[in-house]
């Protein structure tokens, strides 16, 4: 990445990223972003996906010549002609919004909930107040009417809390836009968003960028949806961008191990076909070695990765990878070297059911957030409970496992017992056999207790194991069991990284030797690589322990990939009801047709495993 | 069942020290942990060595009233003609060990109080806080002058009107933190497995509020200190002729104007003890935020 950065771009780019580095100024400063080149044309829109700590948002960020305090940034960025990097704070400051715009991941927290619409909209065209008078309507009304929103005045007179979640993000996004800029970054804008209103968000930004002439730069975690709007991709892994290629080649011809593995990772709506986690932790930028930095969790890492930083080489037109095997990867059929691994069958079962609520209703205080709904699982099967936000999916989740803290009418049977409510009226056995496991490993575990403890309180509770000593047995093989070292027993949870967290809850539910687990969207908090492998984890002990599941989530490729059975639920009640597979490929309801529709599809990769 | 538990309270108290050794370890990276530990120290040392070191008898008349230092008094004689520097290093023990006891009492029986009616919520929590807003609505010292002019100062009185002062301002705190960790993931696990009452409360969530009920205790032992040195000077504290920095304020006012050191050095004690838990106090608040920080993310 030597190339000089005065000789001025002789391509026909928009936008020209050279050695873009943003460097932290610690003590030992490190790299969080090192050399980062990228090359836009007009109307294109570029994707660059990563997991977290990849550096995804401060390469967004530095584009615009943003650094976080504490950063600094090197190399150069080039838009239209206008360097970002060395130009002053002033000329950076007039280039934000008018050649260059960024549209945040959260848009309630960007937008000044004290100002009304039609004011922060017009504010991006006048600073000053008084020159807001003779600002240009016809702007901001053409560009709410591209992104879909009313243009009337009592509209343009509401507060962001007014609005809703995806409504926020278009005015985000039109004001993002006002100015006519010639690149529109966007920092993963939808990820808050329901599936249905993510869909729309992002047919408008598709609709959008090519004919205003702008480029974009599109940052996601999920190859999904940046494959459904992004014609070339980049892939990042702890601050290097270590692939680039149009997106189709990504998905089905990499010559990145990471990415590679990242798309074998990623659940498809529209193909059943084994997950495949990457085993180990991404490498902190900060403990950067010489090396290649995905070499401990590669499997095409030999003697020589180790010991050389891998240079960025052109495995064809437009195709660049920066590893020492680019071609050989290409080449080789990862399904091959995966193979072997079941994971999740598909199970019906033909015995009683194991769980069967009958005419259930919850309420939180007057409000009746769960509607008549009946479902049953059989033994051994795997219920998804799929819907939105707000459609009572976690709360029918609380009612079964009874912690639902208001009232609960109608019948909850467990193996053929009823279950009482709340929980501490249940029998221990009950207690005992559905455990629940919940969204957000921060928070479910006690963050004063060791794992150990953590892990031995369900033991103690439910008086598994004799003594002390066998107990502490049990333990290190449950730490065993979810694929954690031994001396984690000693550890608190903050030294954990989620997906561990996650694995110590799944640990502490199989320590009470349930028949139920109850999954509470159990991997949304996780990066797509780690959730791959708590998801193969789970398939495994599944099939061990002939555990019964119920699974909650709004990710429809999840459901593909591991659920029998699927119950969609909106407002309450429940939609549709029925084989996991029957519903996907041919839903008879409209809700769940679109939520079909709007799901972004996985184009291409060959699956392992079919 | 009964013995394995007792097998199992060894490794959760060493998990639960080892955190709170942790707060405190990583407060002393503060220099004001350090200097206020330092003049904590000092007073204490003062108050628990004091009495072995004074020259005399602290009841003895030594000189004249208010006579200046000489040989036989170094720091010169009080209102009655006792020698100052033994009353001093004689007076320290009482108001620190009535404040300590005061402090522990109040903040241990509102950290029982602002738990139960925090984890309760609804009718319990209704009954307890409606009877902690009845104590509040007294002002600390109406309330403590009242319950000494009808038992008379002893000091199992002054212990329980400090605690009693307190306990409604630590239940407050105590309920806060805990309503906000009854709503956390932890808790919800504990209540799906059946723990019991008792449990969730001293084992789940008792440990997580450590931190402001560590700050509570410093903010709440300063004040303790000046109600004891206000009751002191308003007599209804600890009774003369006992030596004690509270009462010697009060007895040597007069002689302020001639012989100021009679008045000023209990008060510097005081001063100087306030500051320095203040000081550690801060440096824990300080500590217990950047760990809670590390433990949110």
């Amino acid at each position: 990445m030597t190339i000089s950065l005065d000789q001025p771009s002789h391509s026909s780019a928009l936008v020209e990223v050279k050695g873009l580095t943003v460097t932290v100024n610690a003590r030992r400063p490190y790299d969080i972003v090192r050399g980062v080149g990228l090359s836009l044309a007009a109307g294109e829109v570029l994707g660059i996906v990563g997991e977290s700590g990849s550096g995804k948002t401060t390469t967004a960020l530095a584009l615009l010549g943003f650094a976080r305090p504490g950063t600094v940034i090197s190399g150069s960025v080039r838009i239209a002609g206008t360097e970002m990097v060395t130009a002053s704070e002033a000329d950076r400051r007039r280039a934000r919004g008018s050649l260059v715009a960024y549209v945040p991941q959260d848009p309630s927290s960007s937008l000044n909930p004290a100002l009304r619409i039609g004011a922060q909209l017009d504010e991006v065209l006048a600073w000053r107040r008084r020159d807001r008078r003779q600002v240009d309507k016809t702007r901001v009304t053409e560009l709410l009417q591209k992104v879909k929103l009313p243009t009337t005045r009592e509209f343009l007179r509401r507060y962001p809390h007014q609005l809703s979640g995806g409504q926020l993000q278009r005015i985000c996004i039109a004001m993002a836009m006002l100015k006519r800029p010639r690149l529109i970054v966007f920092d993963e804008p939808t990820t808050g968003l329901d599936v249905t209103t993510q869909g729309h968000v992002l047919e408008t930004i598709k609709e959008l960028v090519g004919p205003e002439g702008a480029a974009a730069v599109y940052v996601t975690h999920d190859l999904a949806v940046v494959g459904s709007i992004a014609g070339r991709l980049g892939v990042m892994y702890s601050g290097l961008l270590v692939e680039e290629a149009p997106t189709p080649t990504v998905l089905c011809h990499s010559a990145h191990p990471y990415s590679k593995r990242l798309v074998l990772a990623t659940p498809s709506v529209t193909r059943r076909r084994e997950l495949h986690g990457i085993a180990g932790t991404p490498l902190n930028p900060r403990d950067r070695h010489a090396g290649c930095p995905f070499a401990a969790r590669c499997e095409f890492a030999e003697e020589r990765c180790w010991q050389v930083g891998p240079q960025v080489v052109e495995v064809s037109e437009g195709h660049r990878s920066r590893c020492l095997r680019a071609i050989e990867v290409q080449a080789s059929q990862a399904a091959a070297s995966l193979s072997g691994r079941p994971g999740w069958e598909e199970k019906v079962a033909t015995t009683s059911p194991v769980l069967t609520l009958a005419g259930v209703y919850a309420s939180y205080g007057s409000h009746t957030v769960i509607n008549e709904v009946d479902i049953s699982v059989g033994d051994g099967e795997c219920l998804a409970l799929v819907g939105e936000s707000g459609s009572g999916k976690t709360t029918l989740a609380r009612c079964i496992s009874g912690i639902h803290p208001d009232g609960v009418e109608g019948y909850l049977g467990f193996d053929g017992r009823a279950l009482e409510w709340p929980a501490k009226k249940r029998p221990r056995e009950a207690l005992r056999e559905i455990q629940y496991i919940f969204q957000n490993p921060y928070a479910s575990l006690n963050p004063r207790r060791t794992i150990g403890h953590l892990l031995m309180q369900p033991l103690e509770t439910f008086g598994i194991g004799a003594g002390y000593a066998e107990r502490r047995t049990r333990v290190a093989q449950l730490l065993q069991r979810v694929a954690l070292p031994a001396e984690y027993e000693n550890r608190y949870p903050s030294q954990l990284s989620g997906g561990e967290r996650q694995r110590v809850a799944i640990a502490r539910a199989l320590a009470a030797q349930p028949r139920l687990m109850v999954c509470d969207e159990i991997t949304s908090s996780l990066d797509v690589s780690i959730q791959a492998s708590v998801l193969e984890l789970l398939g495994k002990l599944r099939r061990e322990e002939n555990l019964t599941m119920l699974f909650i989530t709004h990710n429809l490729g999840l459901v593909r990939a591991i659920a029998d059975q699927v119950v969609i639920l909106q407002g309450g009640r429940i939609v549709e009801k029925g084989p996991a597979s029957s519903i996907l490929d041919g839903p008879a309801e409209q809700y769940t047709f679109e939520l079909l529709a709007n799901t972004p599809v996985l184009a291409g990769p060959v699956g392992a495993g079919e | 069942m009964t013995v394995a538990t007792g097998a199992l309270v060894a490794p959760t108290t060493k998990a639960q020290a080892r955190w709170n050794q942790m707060l405190l370890v990583r407060s002393f990276h503060y220099t004001r942990t350090r200097t206020g530990l330092a003049l904590v120290v000092l007073v204490a040392a003062v108050a628990v060595f004091g009495p072995w070191l004074a020259p005399h008898n602290p009841f003895a008349f030594v000189g004249a009233p208010f006579s200046p230092a000489s040989a036989t008094a170094p720091l010169g004689t009080d209102t009655l003609g006792r020698d100052l520097l033994s009353r001093f290093l004689d007076g320290g023990r009482t108001i620190l060990v009535i404040s300590l006891l005061g402090t522990v009492l109040g903040v241990g029986s509102g950290t029982i109080v602002g738990l139960a009616a925090g984890y309760s919520l609804r009718a319990v929590d209704e009954v307890l806080m409606r009877f902690v807003d009845m104590l509040l609505a007294f002002p600390g010292i109406v309330l403590a002058l009242l319950l000494i002019t009808v038992t008379g100062p002893n000091l199992a009185v002054l212990v329980g009107v400090i605690g009693l002062t307190f306990m409604p301002l630590t239940a407050r705190v105590a309920r806060a933190a805990a309503i906000q960790e009854r709503e956390s993931d932890y808790v919800k696990y504990a209540e799906a497995t059946g723990r019991s009452l008792w449990a969730i409360l001293t084992k789940e969530i008792l440990p997580n509020i450590t931190a402001p009920l560590t700050v509570e205790f410093g903010v709440r032992l300063t004040r303790a200190i000046g109600l004891m040195a206000a009751l002191d000077y308003l007599g209804l504290g600890v009774q003369p002729p006992t030596a004690d920095w509270g009462v010697m304020i009060q007895e040597n006012q007069p002689g302020l104007t001639f012989e100021p050191l009679t008045v000023l050095l209990p008060v510097a004690a005081i001063v100087v003890v306030t500051i320095g838990i203040n000081l550690v106090t801060d440096g824990i608040g300080h500590a217990a935020a950047g760990a809670d920080r590390k433990v949110g993310d």
